[in-house]
């Protein structure tokens, strides 16, 4: 039978994932740790042994082996632009969206201490914009100059204003910088542009980095890694919303993944005002948007969540709880593998998600205000307003594993307490029950068709 | 024919009336303008921050609602701190309440350090023509 095998080498897991292509069904799936310290193949290895015979003897013949890759501290990126509002904010969206790791993101003119900072903080891909078209350029081409002169050996994508592209050619042709030229992230004031950005910067990946973080052994397996795990869930999910020309997508969605260490969000909707006299402001949103909440996780960031939340957030969930849950947090942050096993140790677990929910949830969409006027209220929006969004949908371990995935996810709706986050108010709940998300968007890069009507089989109702 | 000058403009504070924007807008285009539009409810910051990103010559703000001098109060010192130095800035529209004596109201403004300051009524055709002599563009 031919078959194609899917890969995540996640920072813990390497995931494997067995696709049936004639039946479009998973075969099995298996994982084991990632060993990116020694040698990634040994965990693969492992991993591909457990799926073997999780298949059973059935003959199955690879007949493409896709990966892509969270492992080695993920693709790691700082984003630099002009105003921290407008092109900074901007790159720091396309970066997201190419599945980075934000280690910062710089604005304004940069001074000899950041950059020290940025090349301390040793990133794998620095991504320069700055100026829209025909706009400010003194500043792109002044921090490409301290660029060029301070931190050669980290690949530069450039993308802000295009007047000053020839400039930046000089100076990094000059300093010997591998950079690549694209399109502007906000070509006109507040108007953002993140897909190009977003494919310069896998192909380094692919290029370049798989190599530099010592995988590039897997490719004499495997067809390729090419994307960074995030690039292939915002993928799966961008597919499963719009479809492709021959299969229908299911409209609209939002899809948490809430971690030890991180939640991110990923929302697929255009995020308009749903009301009429609504004025929206503001750097544009875009269609496909990542974010990721390095503070609010369920182990490592345990403290940081409950210092974004405090106790009476947490409490509100489970208000008979007899964890002082500031310890309990400590706890948990010091023994990153615990497993709950009582019923409170559950139930303290479940409230941890739900915060994480509703404050990732709170920093993604758009808020509302209001205006008071005599002639009554107006309204003017920032960000994107996903109250119709049409489907919820939760991916990762703490939500695949968790008994209840549709409590937890619930915590990230609409309420009347914050009206002003536009949440989404009722949506479908689904669960990544079988854990593919990542795996169907690498599937989507050869057989999109396919990888949709998958994906609507096997992602259910929670 | 674009003229080669790039103009911020908007509606100051909460103030939501769109009609005059849109004509100013228009107005400047005709004239070969490149406009950045913020659009209504903005705040001074938002202006600014358009003026940096897309190197504006000059940045026209209106106020209709009555509230203009305090929601323009202190935007010349912000542009100085975001070295938006010799930056042109009009502000016209209803700029105050009630009847006032225009000169009265003219100098409040320009003391605030806004180049020009236009009455209710003002024909943009003639603020126009002061904004190309005020840029050196030639008519
Ligand atoms: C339509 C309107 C509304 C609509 C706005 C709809 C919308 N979204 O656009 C609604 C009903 C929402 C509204 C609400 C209010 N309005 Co009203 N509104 C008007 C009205 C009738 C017309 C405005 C208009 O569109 N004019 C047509 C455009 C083309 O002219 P313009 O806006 O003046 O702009 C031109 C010039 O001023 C100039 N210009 C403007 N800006 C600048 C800047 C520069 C640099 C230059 C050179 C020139 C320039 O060029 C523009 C183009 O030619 C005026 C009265 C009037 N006849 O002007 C009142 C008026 C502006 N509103 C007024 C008021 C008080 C209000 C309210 C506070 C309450 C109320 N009493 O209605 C609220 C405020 C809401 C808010 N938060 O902003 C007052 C303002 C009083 C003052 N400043 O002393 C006015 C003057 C009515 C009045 N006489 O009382 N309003």
């Amino acid at each position: 039978m031919d078959a194609i095998l899917l890969i995540d080498f996640g920072s813990t897991y390497t995931k494997l994932t067995a696709v049936d292509i004639e039946n479009e069904e998973i075969l099995a799936t298996a994982k084991d740790l990632t060993t990116v310290n020694t040698d990634i193949m040994i965990g693969f290895n492992k991993a591909y042994e457990k799926l073997l015979k999780n298949i059973g003897d059935k003959e199955v013949n690879f007949v493409k082996k896709l990966a892509c890759s969270s492992a080695a501290g993920g693709l790691k990126m700082v984003a630099i632009g002009l105003v921290p509002e407008l092109t900074a904010e901007a790159a720091k969206r396309a970066a997201l969206g190419a599945g980075a790791r934000i280690l910062g993101v710089y604005s304004y003119e940069l001074n000899k201490h950041e950059i020290e900072e940025i090349k301390n903080k040793r990133p794998d891909i620095i991504l320069l914009a700055g100026g829209t078209d025909g706009g400010n350029k003194d500043c792109i081409i002044h921090n490409a100059k301290l660029l060029a002169e301070y931190i050669k050996d980290v690949p530069i994508v450039v993308a802000g204003n295009k007047n000053a592209n020839d400039e930046i050619e000089e100076i990094f042709n000059s300093a010997g910088v591998f950079y690549k030229i694209t399109e502007n992230v906000m070509p006109k004031l507040n108007t953002i542009n993140v897909e190009p950005a977003r494919e310069v910067i896998r192909n380094i990946f692919m290029q370049k980095i798989v190599e530099a973080k010592g995988m590039k052994n897997a490719e004499n397996f495997i067809n390729g890694i090419l994307m960074p795990t995030p690039a292939a869930v915002l993928k799966a999910a961008k597919i499963l919303a719009d479809g492709t020309d021959k299969e229908e997508g299911i409209g609209e969605l939002v899809i948490v993944d809430i971690g030890g260490a991180t939640t991110d969000v990923h929302s697929i909707a255009k995020g308009d005002p749903s009301k009429p006299g609504v004025t929206l402001r503001g750097l544009q949103e875009p269609y496909a948007k990542r974010t990721v909440e390095g503070d609010l996780g369920m182990r490592v960031s345990a403290m940081s969540l409950f210092e974004a939340a405090g106790t009476r957030r947490i409490k509100k969930y489970i208000p008979n709880t007899k964890y002082d849950i500031e310890e309990r947090c400590k706890f948990l942050q010091q023994n990153v593998n615990i497993i709950p096993q009582t019923e409170e140790e559950y139930e303290f677990d479940e409230a941890l998600g739900m915060v994480a929910t509703e404050i990732a949830m709170e920093r993604h969409v758009g808020t509302i205000e209001s205006v008071y006027t005599p002639m009554g209220i107006i309204y003017s929006q920032v960000g994107k307003d996903l109250l119709n969004v049409k489907y919820l949908i939760g991916t990762g371990g703490v939500l695949v594993h968790s008994r209840n995935p549709e409590k937890i996810l619930k915590a990230g709706l609409f309420t009347m307490e914050t009206p002003n986050y536009l949440k989404p108010t009722n949506p479908v709940i689904m669960i990544d029950k079988t854990y593919i998300l990542s795996a169907m968007g690498l599937l989507a890069e050869e057989y999109p068709d396919m990888a949709v009507r998958i994906m609507k089989k096997y992602i259910v109702r929670a | 024919m674009q003229n080669g000058k790039t103009v911020v403009i908007g509606v100051i504070g909460a103030d939501c009336h769109a009609v005059g924007n849109k004509i100013i807008e228009h107005a400047l285009k005709e004239e070969g303008f490149n406009v950045v539009n913020i659009g209504v409810l903005s705040p001074q910051e938002d202006f600014i921050n358009a003026a940096i990103e897309t190197n504006a010559d000059a940045i026209l703000v209106s106020s209709l609602y009555g509230h203009g001098e305090i929601d323009c109060r202190g935007f010349r010192e912000k542009c100085n701190e975001a070295g938006l130095k010799d930056i042109i800035l009009y502000v016209g529209g209803n700029l105050v309440v009630g009847k006032q004596d225009w000169k009265e109201v003219e100098k409040r403004f320009l003391d605030m350090g806004f180049n020009r300051a236009y009455p209710p009524g003002t024909d943009i055709k003639l603020s126009i023509k002061d904004l190309k002599k005020d840029l050196g563009i030639e008519e």
